[in-house]
């Protein structure tokens, strides 16, 4: 286990290497704090006047917040496929996934390694996410439980992508077929959903299968523990499946 | 013999779908040998180390790494291995020091031993001027050194470098070898290359493979003597008889090369003075009467031959 630690270490000061986290960070946060801006500006200028007085209205907690988490979960829909692309098929072109099939290392010390490592770099970004809405605090009261449950929602739904993506990323050695896959599937997860609720024929079944159904829920202040479960199940299976096919990608076929 | 067998590993096969590309390989590695891996390209070399190194499982067969079974408890047997790939695995925006000390913690060196380690690889690789330097910075005689010094950081009691030597400058390769030569004393090293003279170099045996099999083994020292036939290469200045040649006691064989050069190959005591009678009962005038020594050369061109006539 100290061993996945030590890679997850290493992993994510490497992202830090490149151009490529600095950019991500930077561009995510303008584009949200773009976001974060024009949402504010409306609930002063419009909201705010025309709800003053009345019972039972959106607050600034559901107008602003709850939209910024919404939006980084979406623009990561197409950033974490690149992030992901990174761990096995990045490392298989550049031959460096030799020197860790080489070492001591188990395939599952391996597969946490590179998901720990991720994980930092996606706690990281929502942290700095989250200094956004919660600025607010300073001018206003905001429902913190609310926040904090969108925060989780959002930390959970990133991971769930991560997942998905170190599994495919696992399955071929060229890094854009890897991202182009991951940003298929986790669109297409996403299309599911709005297939499930369509008024035609909408379906329980389709909703319940994505992801971003769980997600929406969170962002409604909602901790249902159905939905953490659902996020971990979607975890552990993607882990284990990549588990599984760099264990079997030695053998003989 | 009472050294210790490092590498035992027997009845090797591995296909890629219907291409069979180690076909019933044996190796054997003792204590402070050099073993070249000889072979055309695509005769299974590469897959031959994939596989003792635990990249690849074999399809079947079994190998032993310092007496510990690589396919049962991998994680013990590979502390044992330094492994350079045919492309050294190096992360290029690390500097080498930040590289080096990310392979000590993968095969779980405690800090202080980690340091030690990395002092010594650095020295003996010769990096400490680079060392910290961006390792894809560096120019490629010094980022195949950087892979070595991971091969050898652990100090492994096997070490087996695919192809060292390519794309180095002769000062380069030169140091490689004599590094090798080093490592061979305390370490058993496995060496693959398709250079001739480097295995005449460095190596203790030789393990020529082609199309998936061992076709030739033996060790290098007295190999010229044991496996072929002296040879001299004459050169007459007139037209002569080479059935004259043939018929000297002892000359197995003579080949005429053209330009009145002729190969002459002969078994039991030196030729080079009855030749000579010869010429001058004949009258024949000879230019030239060399002794020709790149035995290994013809070992492995006659083995490559006579395998590719087969199929």
């Amino acid at each position: 286990m100290s061993m996945a630690l030590s890679i997850a270490k290493t992993e994510f000061r490497r992202l830090f290497r490149s151009p490529l986290a600095w950019s991500i960070l930077a561009v995510m946060q303008f584009v949200l704090g773009l976001i974060f801006l024009v949402l504010v500006q409306e609930f002063i200028e419009v909201i705010q006047p025309q709800t003053a007085g009345m019972d039972n209205v959106q607050g600034v907690t559901d107008t602003v917040v709850s939209a910024v988490y919404l939006w980084a979960g979406m623009i990561m829909l197409a950033v974490m496929p690149i992030l992901t692309m990174r761990t096995f098929a990045e490392e298989r072109m550049n031959g460096t996934f030799t020197l860790l099939r080489s070492s001591p290392v188990s395939v599952t010390e391996i597969v946490l390694g590179k998901y720990l490592g991720l994980m930092g770099f996606i706690l990281l970004m929502v942290a700095m996410i989250s200094l956004m809405p919660f600025s607010l605090q300073l001018g206003t009261s905001l429902d913190i439980g609310k926040i904090l449950a969108s925060l989780l929602g959002l930390v959970l739904l990133l991971a769930s992508f991560a997942a998905a993506g170190i599994f495919i990323s696992s399955l071929t050695r060229q890094p854009i077929i890897a991202a182009v896959a991951s940003f298929g599937f986790l669109l297409f997860l996403v299309v599911l959903y709005i297939s499930g609720k369509s008024q035609s024929n909408g379906s329980e079944l389709f909703v319940y299968i994505s992801h971003f159904g769980h997600f929406l829920s969170f962002l409604q202040g909602l901790f249902q523990s159905g939905d953490v479960i659902y996020y971990l199940l979607f975890i552990g299976g993607f882990l284990g499946l990549t588990i599984r096919k760099l264990d079997n990608e030695s053998l003989q076929r | 013999m009472t050294q210790d067998v490092l590498v035992l590993a027997e009845n090797l096969h591995r296909h890629y779908g219907r291409h069979h590309a180690v076909d019933g390989v044996s190796i054997c590695l003792r204590q402070g040998q050099v073993l070249g891996l000889l072979g055309p390209n695509g005769a299974g070399k590469s897959t031959t180390m994939q596989m003792l190194t635990g990249n690849i499982a074999p399809g079947t067969g079994q190998i032993m790494i310092a007496g510990v079974d690589l396919l049962d408890e991998p994680r013990e047997a590979k502390r044992h291995i330094g492994y350079l790939p045919e492309k050294p695995p190096l992360y290029l925006d690390m500097t080498v020091l930040e590289y080096l000390r990310y392979c000590a913690t993968l095969h779980g060196l405690q800090a202080k031993q980690a340091r030690v380690a990395m002092d010594f690889a650095l020295q003996r690789c010769d990096l400490t001027d680079v060392a910290t330097r961006l390792i894809g910075n560096l120019s490629k005689g010094f980022q195949q050194r950087t892979g070595i010094a991971q091969a050898i950081l652990h100090q492994p009691s096997v070490v087996i470098l695919d192809e060292p030597t390519v794309g180095l400058d002769p000062l380069q390769i030169k140091e490689i070898r004599k590094l090798i030569r080093e490592l061979g004393e305390d370490h058993g090293v496995i060496l693959s290359t398709h250079i001739l003279p480097e295995v005449k170099m460095v190596c203790d045996r030789v393990q020529i493979m082609t199309q998936g099999k061992t076709a030739f083994e033996d060790a290098l020292a007295g190999l010229e003597q044991r496996h072929a036939d002296p040879v001299f290469l004459v050169g007459f200045e007139t037209a002569i008889d080479s059935h004259k040649l043939e018929s000297l006691p002892g000359v197995t064989m003579v080949e005429n090369t053209g330009k009145g050069e002729y190969r002459v190959s002969y078994q039991g005591g030196n030729i080079a003075d009855t030749l000579c009678k010869l010429a001058f009962a004949e009258q024949w005038k000879i230019t030239q009467l060399i002794p020709q020594t790149t035995s290994l050369e013809s070992i492995f061109l006659s083995i490559v031959h006579e395998e590719g006539q087969v199929t």
